[in-house]
């Protein structure tokens, strides 16, 4: 079950690792990505730190960390073909894994209902 | 509490086409449509692209002599174009100037008989008619036109208009047509903002949606948004008026020394005689001190309007700023307009330019990025 960010970031738990990416309604709104620029493996973040950035071809935004923690893989597969997270931005169009330093705060994200209740 | 935004003719089509729309020089405008932009650009580079422009100004200049000599001299006052040489049925590209040599407004003008047809930027295009009408309107009638304006562009262009008004088909780049479309007297030019072959078709607000209708169910048409109307014109190589020109920007900075027609030049039969003519007409000579060049980034990572460029990469003091930048669908890589010196100008020389907080390689390259295909002969 996956918990999300009030700016648009989806997370899936497995244990006290988060996989990361933006939802179905931000890479709508943000239309084709030509650019992705992922964090480091070994990267720290606090809540809120940018953490990603991408490019559409107008403008650019930051993908923020949703949890305080440490970068333990990144999806190379997104810097090469962009397009799959337009195609799949809450699947194959993942962004980064984080080993959340207090695995509990996901508990305290919001739901689905609550997500989209902020797009209201 | 802000102002509702202005509609053009064809709103009701784009939300019908379900389009995302958007804000632009006070104008409700699709942004791009499901298709999304990338698959926009390609299309109208492969087939046809159908962009409703109608946001931006139509200005018809008649001179009250009924004579055209006396309008076009009264217009090169305001313009360092030869438009006393331009015949009955031709375009030019040509640009309003500021007393400091800047450009107030880029232009098409066409001459329809004695009459001049002004197309200009919508985001100017109050300014430009008080501008014009402050200088000219005492020996021209200057009279704002409530049409709509379709550009229709790509290789599948021609075709698809030739269904509507056969006799466009042997019309060449910069030619101007009176023509009736779907019965409803129309303007057509084979010009545009694209680099393609193509058509800006100005027709009257009722038929304009029916017009659009017929384009659209021709082979090959497909709507485009604004989206895409940047990046291929970003291709082009073509200036975006607010961005790449402004009225700091002489025209000879920006690289459109082309437009000045050497009548207009010292030595010419009407040399000067415009605003700011003593600065353009000695940049023609001495060269400008910047200059409007392209610039590949390298690496994935577009460049945006804005960013710093600098010399080398351990500089600290920027010596000039890109104007435009983003993606090139065509070229599958970023792309930026810019103006560094013009000693540091050539195609070829390395620059750096500043990209969140970093110093990114780049490499001067003659414009455009993607080649023209106007149809000259």
């Amino acid at each position: 079950m996956l918990r999300y960010t009030a700016d648009h970031e989806w997370l899936k738990r497995d244990g006290d690792v988060m996989t990361v990416g933006i939802t179905n309604h931000a890479a709508e709104t943000l239309g084709d990505l030509v650019f992705v620029q992922l964090p480091e493996v070994g990267a720290r973040f606090q809540v809120g730190d940018g953490a990603a950035v991408v490019e559409s071809v107008k403008a650019a935004s930051d993908v923020f960390a949703p949890l305080e923690g440490e970068v333990v893989e990144v999806n190379q597969a997104i810097v090469e073909d962009p397009s799959i997270v337009n195609r799949e931005p809450q699947g194959a169009g993942w962004f980064f894994k984080l080993k959340a330093a207090d695995p509990s705060a996901f508990d305290a994200l919001l739901d689905e209902g609550g997500y989209l209740a902020t797009l209201a | 509490m802000a102002e509702a935004l202005r509609q053009t003719p064809l709103h009701s089509l784009h939300v019908a086409l379900r389009a995302r729309m958007g804000p632009f020089a006070g104008y409700d405008m699709p942004i791009h449509y499901p298709a999304g932009v990338l698959k926009e650009h390609l299309h109208t580079r492969a087939a046809a692209g159908l962009f409703d422009v109608s946001h931006m100004g139509q200005l018809r200049l008649k001179p009250k002599s009924g004579s055209y000599d006396d309008l076009a001299r009264v217009v090169e006052a305001v313009v360092p174009v030869d438009l006393l040489g331009l015949a009955p049925g031709r375009q030019r590209y040509g640009f309003l100037t500021c007393e400091n040599g800047g450009v107030f407004d880029d232009l098409m003008i066409s001459r329809y008989g004695d009459a001049l047809l002004i197309v200009c930027n919508a985001a100017r295009k109050a300014d430009d008619e008080a501008f014009l009408r402050a200088r000219i309107s005492e020996t021209c009638e200057i009279e704002t036109l409530d049409r709509a304006l379709i550009a229709l562009q790509g290789p599948r262009a021609e075709q698809a208009l030739s269904s509507l008004a056969p006799e466009i088909h042997d019309m060449r780049f910069m030619d101007a047509r009176e023509s009736v479309i779907c019965t409803a007297p129309s303007y057509v030019t084979r010009s545009g903002y694209t680099g393609e072959d193509g058509f800006e078709i100005s027709v009257p607000v009722a038929k304009a949606e029916e017009i659009a209708k017929a384009l659209l169910a021709a082979d090959g048409v497909a709507p485009i948004g604004l989206g895409a109307r940047d990046s291929l014109r970003l291709e082009a190589g073509l200036c975006l008026y607010g961005a790449d020109l402004d009225e700091a920007t002489t025209p000879v900075e920006a690289d459109l020394s082309w437009a000045i027609q050497k009548v207009r030049r010292r030595g010419g039969v009407r040399a000067g005689g415009f605003p700011g003519d003593k600065t353009i007409l000695a940049e023609l000579e001495t060269g400008p001190k910047r200059l409007r060049v392209g610039l590949k980034p390298q690496g994935r990572a577009p460049v945006r309007a804005g960013a710093a460029i600098f010399a080398a990469a351990t500089d600290a003091a920027p010596i000039g700023r890109v104007t435009s930048g983003g993606f090139s669908p065509s070229l599958e890589a970023p792309i930026s307009i810019g103006y560094p010196p013009a000693s540091l100008a050539r195609p070829g020389t390395c620059l750096f330019l500043e990209l969140r907080g970093q110093k990114a390689p780049a490499e001067v390259v003659a414009l455009p990025f993607v080649s023209h295909h106007y149809r000259r002969v």
